[in-house]
């Protein structure tokens, strides 16, 4: 990470960041990185074979696999059944096989724990406040939510937290995102980041770690934070974070990994110190006003490419920088979209709702609020980020409001996110997707995707063109 | 990993910002559970293009990548630094990187160097004009040169060092094993285990 000292953080106040980075300092010397502790590491198929491999080659084991925990998600199919790739097979047999080896808790496709590795967390309440978590996986920062430092690492990185459960890393610079104002009815969490990345650009977080602050981000469920927090990778940050509040503390009590008792208590005196000093000093701070805000969606390549949905398709000869030019020039050719075209007249053959971004429970009840007593018109994948988000949703009756619509109710996996698994987009087809990803080629070679929140995506789906409930 | 100190070769311009890790490796490529066979999935969907620039034979055999500013933003895959370095790069310039994929490169081996904006351009332009030309990477005087220009890059001295050892980060850290028990026994006790 990017070295960064504060010159005068002796003598001021301190950021939350700076305060949960220097918990975490098992070894300082001038010139090298910190050794951090790491308090938590998650596992998943696709980031982890190789590292295990680097152990045994080493004849080393795995430091703490009480503070480590693996799931089956990226590769898994969302319909009942074994796995058809015999490659993606391979790969999550493979998990199993290193799990057992190195004693590791694994919640295997089927288990009732299984889930996106970035939503089994904190429904364990295994994610709290002021923790380290790191994953191979780059949404890790949706445990900022909570008011920790979470980060995505390399498979390299992988093997070293597994070997010894720290980290050689610089601090980040921070940045404050101060969001004033209130969100309009209507307008989301996701709408929110959406804006927010469209504003700082896909480079605009490299090198920070992001505070979200700011009466709308308090304003915000934990599945709202876990949503905005998630996507900071999207600006280029890896890691962004949330200071605790009773949001928070509500949201942990009573779950099995959350304390309870004497140490509840003590936890929480804790828990409540871990905020910004009023006179802290971030290396830089963004402002932004929620009150403005109307559903977004994005329109290129890349998460930084994002209009309201009352906007049309930008005309490339609009950007003054070259480069972006060229980009979003580049991005109108693969997305098949003409400058001028209004957002909303673009059809879509798919819409996904799901993903470690959008397939908590509180996304499925507003997809779920849109669709119920309405049909869909396009393909409709539901797809809930966890076996217990799926259980919960069925003793809501979510589910039969979303087949009665016509969609497609599935078991928990990353799913339509990525193009792993067997939930993908053919070439040329187009989505509405609630994932956090429009890179050419992510949902399936040739696919094209439209960054939406789970209430727009609902709307979508009914209309068969990007649509706000609004306009329902 | 390999020792880095200085390196010489011929480069590829890649004129296009943005360049997340899906491209670089996409998704379907990340199944296989070895560490090796990655140079087939570099870049496979802009592969496909015959007028993609590394289908180019005038940059056959070049070793380093000169791209557009944001390269390797996105997913945190190592594949996409095990893909270049099995095609056969030692370096990416570009004038900004994603903050992962320049971790991830520094443990392999890969040097990610940082540019001025108008130096990797003005870098594509000379490489386009002479794809033969002579580019040179010297990380021990931390500057890249070719034809009559020479320019600096900023490295940390500890990643530096490193790289120029080929050091093995976990053989390091386990030199501080003491530290990190020390530390384990003031951890605060409510913390979870994931048992």
């Amino acid at each position: 990470m990017e070295q960064s000292r504060n010159e005068q953080e002796e003598i001021m106040g301190r950021t939350l960041a700076e305060k949960v980075w220097e918990q975490h300092v098992v070894r300082r010397v001038d010139g090298e990185p910190d050794l951090l502790y790491i308090d938590l590491h998650l596992i998943h198929e696709v980031t982890s074979p190789q590292a295990f491999d680097g152990l045994r080659l080493a004849g080393r084991k795995v430091r703490r696999p009480d503070l480590t925990i693996a799931t089956e998600d990226h590769n898994v199919p969302t319909v009942l059944g074994p796995i058809a790739d015999p490659v993606s097979k391979t790969q999550v047999e493979t998990l199993r096989k290193n799990a057992a080896e190195f004693g590791i808790r694994l919640h295997p496709m089927g288990d009732a724990g299984q889930g996106v590795v970035h939503i089994i967390g904190p429904q364990f309440g295994l994610t709290q406040p002021g923790m380290t978590i790191v994953c191979g996986d780059s949404h890790t920062s949706t445990h900022g939510a909570f008011g920790g430092i979470a980060f995505g690492i390399g498979t390299s990185e992988v093997e070293h937290v597994l070997a010894t459960q720290t980290l050689p890393a610089y601090r980040p610079k921070t940045m404050a995102i101060e969001v004033s104002g209130e969100l309009p009815v209507g307008v989301t969490a996701k709408d929110l980041i959406l804006a927010i990345i469209a504003k700082i650009g896909t480079g605009g977080g490299q090198g920070y770690i992001v505070e979200y602050r700011g009466e709308a981000v308090r304003k915000l469920s934990m599945e709202g934070r876990m949503t905005v927090c998630n996507m900071s990778i999207e600006a280029g940050a890896r890691a962004g974070l949330i200071a605790p509040d009773e949001t928070t503390f509500a949201y942990l009590k009573g779950r099995p990994h959350a304390p309870s008792g004497e140490l509840w208590d003590q936890a929480v005196e804790y828990w409540k110190s871990l905020r910004t000093d009023d006179d802290a000093v971030f290396d830089k701070v963004v402002e932004i006003d929620a009150s403005t805000l109307t559903p977004y969606v994005t329109w290129g390549t890349n998460p930084g490419q994002g209009l309201p949905l009352g906007a049309s398709v930008p005309d490339p000869a609009s950007f003054a920088d070259p480069i972006e030019r060229s980009a979003a020039e580049r991005a109108l050719e693969y997305m098949g979209l003409s400058a001028g075209t209004p957002l909303r007249d673009v059809e879509v053959d798919t819409v996904f709702v799901g993903s470690c971004t959008n397939g908590r429970i509180e996304d499925l009840r507003s997809a779920a609020e849109i669709l119920r007593g309405r049909q869909v018109k396009t393909r409709t994948l539901i797809v809930p980020g966890s076996m217990l988000v799926k259980l919960q949703a069925e003793q809501e009756g979510l589910h039969e409001v979303f087949k009665a619509a016509g969609a497609e109710w599935r078991e928990a996996g990353c799913s339509m996110c990525l193009g792993m698994n067997p939930d993908t987009l053919q070439p040329g087809e187009r989505s509405a997707s609630t994932s956090n990803r429009n890179f050419e080629g992510r949902q399936g070679k040739g696919g094209r995707t439209h960054l939406v929140s789970p209430q727009v995506a609902a709307a979508t789906a009914v209309t068969g063109r990007l649509t706000a409930p609004a306009d329902l | 990993m390999d020792a880095f100190i200085t390196h010489t070769g011929t480069a590829v311009p890649l004129r296009r910002s943005n360049v997340d890790t899906d491209q670089i490796i996409p998704a379907v490529w990340l199944k296989q559970v070895s560490r090796t066979g990655f140079e087939k999935g570099l870049f496979s969907a802009w592969r496909e293009d015959p007028g993609f620039v590394l289908n180019d034979p005038a940059y056959q055999g070049a070793s380093i990548l000169v791209s557009g500013p944001d390269f390797g933003t996105g997913s945190s895959r190592e594949h996409a630094v095990w893909a270049l370095q099995q095609y056969g790069f030692r370096v990416v310039i570009a004038a900004r990187f994603g903050d992962i994929f320049r971790n991830n490169s520094t443990k392999m081996g890969l040097l990610p160097v940082v540019l001025p904006g108008e130096k990797v351009e003005a870098l594509q332009a000379a490489v386009e004009a002479d794809p033969s030309l002579p580019v040179t990477v010297d990380l021990e005087g931390r500057e890249v040169r070719w034809a009559d220009e020479a320019v600096g890059f900023e490295i940390d001295d500890y990643t530096r060092w490193r790289l120029m050892e080929g050091l093995d980060d976990i053989g390091l850290t386990l030199r501080h094993a003491d530290d990190v028990a020390a530390y384990e026994n003031e951890r605060q006790p409510w913390l979870p285990t994931t048992v």
